[in-house]
């Protein structure tokens, strides 16, 4: 570069007088333009449809006014005053006049709902007060009290001044068993109520388990497959391609079919005599259900990448050390097994991100203990409605994901990404 | 993987071993696909093997689950089976109407995938491409992030699609919805099928003899006539094995379906999913046999794709 | 946009769009819903020419929130327990139902007094049946069990047991086999105690419980063998026991009454025709008709004279109902008050129980 600007009478130049670097590079520009239109109505397309509504349903992770909407009142005084502030007329006057309005507008039991979450047992006393609170006289803190007592108790106040403000890091703190306490200090939530990192515990290990019998079971079939003569692979690889193209329902299905105990597997073990009529084994609607329904679902996932780094690898290497003298295990060990580390790499983590969420079949064979963080997600959206929980256990299991996903960027690359 | 005529008699005896217990798990993968096609023949309604079955009596078996499918829920079934029969059961009958929603949504988000996702897998194969693995880790994500939180996600934009505009800053106010509608839908199952589209076109394209369009312009094609006399041809076994990968996707999808659509909007997963629920009455197992007859048609039509496209472009081997 | 224009276009002259004379109903499945297509949907389309459709759920009060809440609404009745009607109605989820617009009973007595106590209880919603979750048994494999004592007995009654997947009729069954009467369930399920207490029960038989979550599962679980004894919906197990032969037997004793109600949910898309539909479906003759395909009793008291014999025309229907005399000995009345206010604290203890 210095030495051809230093002698600028050598330039090269193009047909028209143009220095020939200015013109590779606007073509160049030109090439980089019109290669990123043609991504970019895709790309465009999956922000909109994909991207942003996933971003905005995550808001509602620390997003959440069911309180500040419909207290405005209570909201105001606990901006004026400081924490711990001993509440007084004003804030009873506030209190009364809120929740009287609220359940006139019916939506007392979406604000008890909200402080719920965070002091279990309090939503029947905003609804009660709800029904009490319509004609109340001041002076209202002995109205209130003589009401309700319970709104005399301090944690409940420490509560709602908690879950004024429409922001919050609380449901983060849900989604790990932990709360704040009325000194607004964090700590594990009762024994009796932690779940989520059981869950979370629970998801991982079974991924983990999954990915582990996965690898196990693909390893010799897809050696199997990479050493025999193509003719024969190809027609062998239907078996492994068929699971992979048929509807993951038809799947679940069959492995229910299968599985129960009522099914082939018992009816054919009670049939041969080794297991008694009474003796049945439940293989559905637990852990067991959904780590083999799992598996099988998840099994062509792991072979095809084994496969695909197992067929190039030259049988002469494991030859070459046969005659130098190694036994057959040695030469497994050092010299094939590390040759297929990347497709184990590569297999292993696919299957793993794709088992940590699984949803349909553990909802469908998983019964109590089979169930994975996803169907608890599923429970807060549809069932309990706890939609601000629901975003940040989706938040936590979507960042695993994502640096999961990263991870295989790095160590595979997504363009090797093969699909039969 | 022959056995050398070195190996050793423990050799032997742990080679035939290893093929037995890889013949085991080809069973594994194969068995639970196949058991369910003789049981949705059961004459009873029972998801086991009846004596009369193993004994191979005509009477064990029969159709009876497959005409349910054709007359659940108010279609009767001790009438002449004549053309009016089959208008009202065209009509009438859930699952076939479950069918007819599930082709149309795969159809449309099929087309919908295809078309965004070859155009831009030919910009991606670009070398020019900028930020070509932050772009591609984009597209793929549909493939990657939890179905569930798709379909949550999608739950809440769906129900007020403008929602997201006042959530970024860019408008306010509300303008309809997706939620309960087939746009919806197809909206969707295209952005889960993207992925596959991508991945089987950048696959094909990689192969690709850029020379080939230099030849066609140095020859005056313009563009447009390159792509369609030259690229197009090429890479057209990678695009329809994406396509059918898109449409299957579609066509096998529930969670987003329960999420986002409409009660009324039965399609055959979701039917699937609803019956295998409450319970896996053999009907079930007659619906998953004609889809396994499907997919055994699609594998073969991937394949046959994908050996004509290594043919075509000179590959030879895997 | 004017591609998705194109698109839609497209798709609705393929003709989904729904026609304007169709109502959207959803109940809870099963036998359940085909005794209310047969007496209620059946007569509705013939008298109104208007076609309704019957749409299922493990729980459909659970749909009303999130369709509500997402502004999705797209049923117009819902079948659902009365403590998730006070509790929704508390929510500003359902319209309000004006119960001086129901028909007098067929004997001439006002709605208001024709309704049985707790029937018009919420103002958000009108009864049409009292139903009732008991345990149930399968007699080819249990047998003499006759008691809710029983049903938490695995010593004496080996085998798995099918429970709804929830805190609710549970917890109160627990406490009756744990020596409760049935008066003082809700006080002692009032008290941290008297939950531990509960929780305590369903421990010993945890291991062995298979969860179920549709009404039409328990009898399903039953007859795979999947379980020897489950709680249930009483009409459920009557429909699979005298409708097609199978050897179950009910415990009546410990069982836990409840109202289905119907409600109408704010912003439904047909709202007046809904309010006409459950005027139509709750007279008297209706409720009666219904008892014809499901031992659930009417909560009109003008229907109990109308009510007859089973489908099959040879079994009386009266025996079977959950307010006949002998199921009345040990019986308790759903609180719906103490599951309006306490239901998502309990459910979400029953959860962390379930999980760990």
């Amino acid at each position: 570069m210095a030495d051809l600007s230093a002698a600028p009478a050598a330039l090269l130049t193009t047909a028209d007088g143009r220095p020939l670097k200015a013109a590779l590079a606007r073509a160049q520009q030109q090439a980089k333009r019109r290669a990123f239109l043609l991504v970019l109505p895709l790309l465009a397309f999956i922000v909109v449809t994909f991207v942003l509504p996933i971003g905005q349903m995550l808001h509602q992770s620390i997003y959440n006014d069911k309180f500040s909407a419909n207290m405005p009142r209570l909201v105001a005084w606990f901006e004026s005053t400081e924490p711990g502030t001993v509440p007084d007329e004003a804030a009873y006057e506030a209190l009364a006049l809120d929740i009287r309005d609220a359940a006139v507008a019916r939506t007392i039991g979406e604000v008890g709902t909200r402080v719920n979450y965070e002091y279990s047992g309090t939503r029947s006393l905003f609804t009660s007060s709800g029904r009490k609170f319509r004609s109340l006289e001041p002076p209202y803190k002995e109205a209130v009290l003589e009401a309700e007592p319970k709104w005399a108790d301090p944690a409940i106040w420490a509560t709602m001044r908690q879950v004024a403000p429409a922001y919050s890091t609380n449901f983060f703190l849900a989604a790990i068993d932990m709360t704040r306490n009325e000194k607004h200090e964090i700590v594990a939530v009762a024994e009796d109520r932690q779940i989520y990192v059981t869950l979370f515990k629970r998801t991982f290990f079974m991924a983990a388990l999954i990915t582990v019998a996965c690898l196990i079971l693909a390893y010799p079939v897809a050696h199997l497959l990479a050493t025999l003569p193509l003719k024969w692979s190809n027609l062998l690889m239907i078996l492994v391609l068929l699971p992979f193209w048929t509807s993951l329902l038809v799947r679940t299905t069959s492995w229910m079919v299968l599985l129960q105990q009522q099914g082939v597997i018992n009816n054919t073990l009670v049939a041969l005599g080794i297991i008694g009529d009474d003796g049945r084994i439940s293989m559905m609607y637990n852990q067991t259900g959904t780590i083999i329904a799992m598996t099988h679902i998840l099994l062509p996932f792991m072979i095809l990448p084994l496969y695909s780094v197992m067929r190039p690898i030259p049988p002469s290497y494991v030859r070459a050390a046969r005659s130098l003298g190694a036994s057959s295990w040695t030469a497994f060990r050092r010299v094939y097994l590390p040759q297929t580390l990347p497709g184990i790499g590569a297999g292993s983590l696919l299957v793993f991100i794709l088992a940590v969420g699984y949803y349909i079949t553990p909802a469908l064979v998983g019964g109590a203990d089979g169930q994975l963080i996803s169907n608890l997600i599923a429970f807060h959206m549809t069932n309990s409605l706890n939609w601000s929980l629901a975003a940040a256990l989706a938040a936590i299991l979507l960042g695993v994901v994502l640096v999961l996903y990263w991870l295989y960027d790095k160590l595979v690359g997504i363009d090797n990404l093969k699909l039969g | 993987m022959a056995l050398p005529v070195y190996a050793s008699p423990l050799e032997r005896v742990w080679y035939f071993s290893r093929l037995t217990i890889c013949a085991l798990i080809f069973l594994f993968l194969i068995s639970p696909i196949l058991v369910i096609i003789p049981l949705s023949f059961n004459a009873e309604p029972y998801f086991t093997f009846t004596e009369k079955m193993l004994a191979f009596d005509p009477e064990g078996y029969s159709l009876r689950w497959y005409d349910l499918l054709l007359t659940q829920p108010g279609v009767p079934t001790d009438v002449p089976r004549d053309a009016a029969w089959w208008g009202q059961v065209w009509r009438e009958a859930a699952w076939v109407n479950a069918a007819k929603n599930s082709v149309i949504i795969g159809f449309f988000s099929t087309i919908v995938a295809t078309v965004l996702g070859t155009v831009a897998a030919l910009g991606l194969s670009r070398a020019e491409m900028p930020y070509r693995k932050a772009v591609m880790a984009i597209l793929i994500s549909p493939m990657i992030v939890p179905i569930i939180i798709t379909a949550t996600g999608l739950f809440f934009f769906y129900s007020n699609p403008c929602s997201l505009l006042t959530w970024t800053g860019l408008a306010a106010d509300s303008c309809g919805r997706l939620a309960g509608t087939y746009t919806g839908i197809v909206l969707a199952h295209a952005t889960l099928g993207i992925p596959f589209v991508i991945i089987t076109v950048t696959a094909t394209l990689s192969g690709f003899d850029h020379s080939l369009t230099r030849a066609a312009a140095s020859l005056g094609a313009n563009p447009t006539t390159t792509f369609f006399k030259v690229t197009m041809p090429l890479i057209l076994p990678g695009v329809i094995s994406g396509a059918l990968f898109a449409f299957v996707t579609s066509f096998d999808e529930v969670v987003v379906v329960l999420f986002v659509a409409a009660h009324d909007q039965q399609t055959i997963p979701r039917q699937m999913w609803n019956g295998i629920r409450e319970q896996i009455s053999p009907a079930i197992l007659s619906v998953a046999t004609i889809l396994v007859i499907v997919s055994i048609g699609l594998l073969a039509t991937v394949e046959l794709l994908r050996r004509r496209s290594d043919r075509l472009r000179g590959v030879t081997g895997v | 946009m004017k591609k998705l224009l194109i698109l839609s276009t497209a798709m609705t002259t393929v003709g989904f769009s729904a026609s304007a004379a169709e109502l959207a109903v959803m109940s809870w499945g099963g036998s359940y819903e085909t005794s209310q297509v047969e007496a209620y949907n059946k007569p509705f389309a013939a008298e109104k020419g208007v076609v309704v459709n019957m749409l299922a759920a493990d729980n459909p009060a659970t749909q009303i929130k999130a369709m509500v809440e997402a502004g999705n609404v797209t049923v117009d009745v819902f079948d659902v327990e009365l403590s998730d009607a006070v509790r929704l109605c508390d929510e500003g989820a359902l319209e309000v139902i004006d119960h001086a617009a129901l028909p007098a009973g067929v004997d001439g007595t006002p709605a208001a007094d024709d309704f049985i106590d707790g029937a018009l209880a919420s103002e958000c919603a009108v009864a049409n049946i009292v139903w009732s979750t008991v345990a149930a048994f399968d007699s080819t494999k249990v047998s003499g069990a006759d008691s809710i004592d029983d049903f938490f007995n695995l010593a004496e009654f080996p085998g798995k047991r099918g429970l709804r997947k929830g805190a609710k009729a549970n917890l109160e069954m627990a406490l009756m086999a744990d020596g409760v009467p049935a008066a003082e369930v809700y006080d002692v399920l009032s008290t941290p105690e008297g939950v531990d207490r509960a929780f305590a029960k369903l421990d010993t038989i945890k291991s062995e419980v298979v969860w179920w979550e549709a009404g039409a599962q328990p009898p399903q679980l039953l007859a795979d063998g999947e379980v020897v004894m489950s709680t249930a919906y009483n009409g459920r197990i009557f429909a699979a026991a005298v409708g097609e032969g199978k050897p179950f037997e009910i415990i009546w004793d410990g069982q836990i009454m409840d109202f289905d109600l119907f409600v109408v949910p704010k912003g439904a898309p047909n709202k007046d025709l809904a309010m006409e539909y459950i005027a139509f479906a709750t007279d008297s003759q209706r409720l009666a008709d219904q008892s014809k395909y499901i031992s659930y009793g009417p909560a009109r008291k003008s229907s109990a004279p109308l009510v007859g014999m089973y489908q099959d025309g040879k079994t009386a229907m009266a025996p079977h109902m959950p307010t006949s005399p002998e199921a009345l000995t040990n019986a308790l009345v759903n609180n719906f008050e103490f599951w309006a206010d306490r239901d998502v604290e309990l459910n979400e203890r029953f959860n962390a129980w379930l999980a760990n």
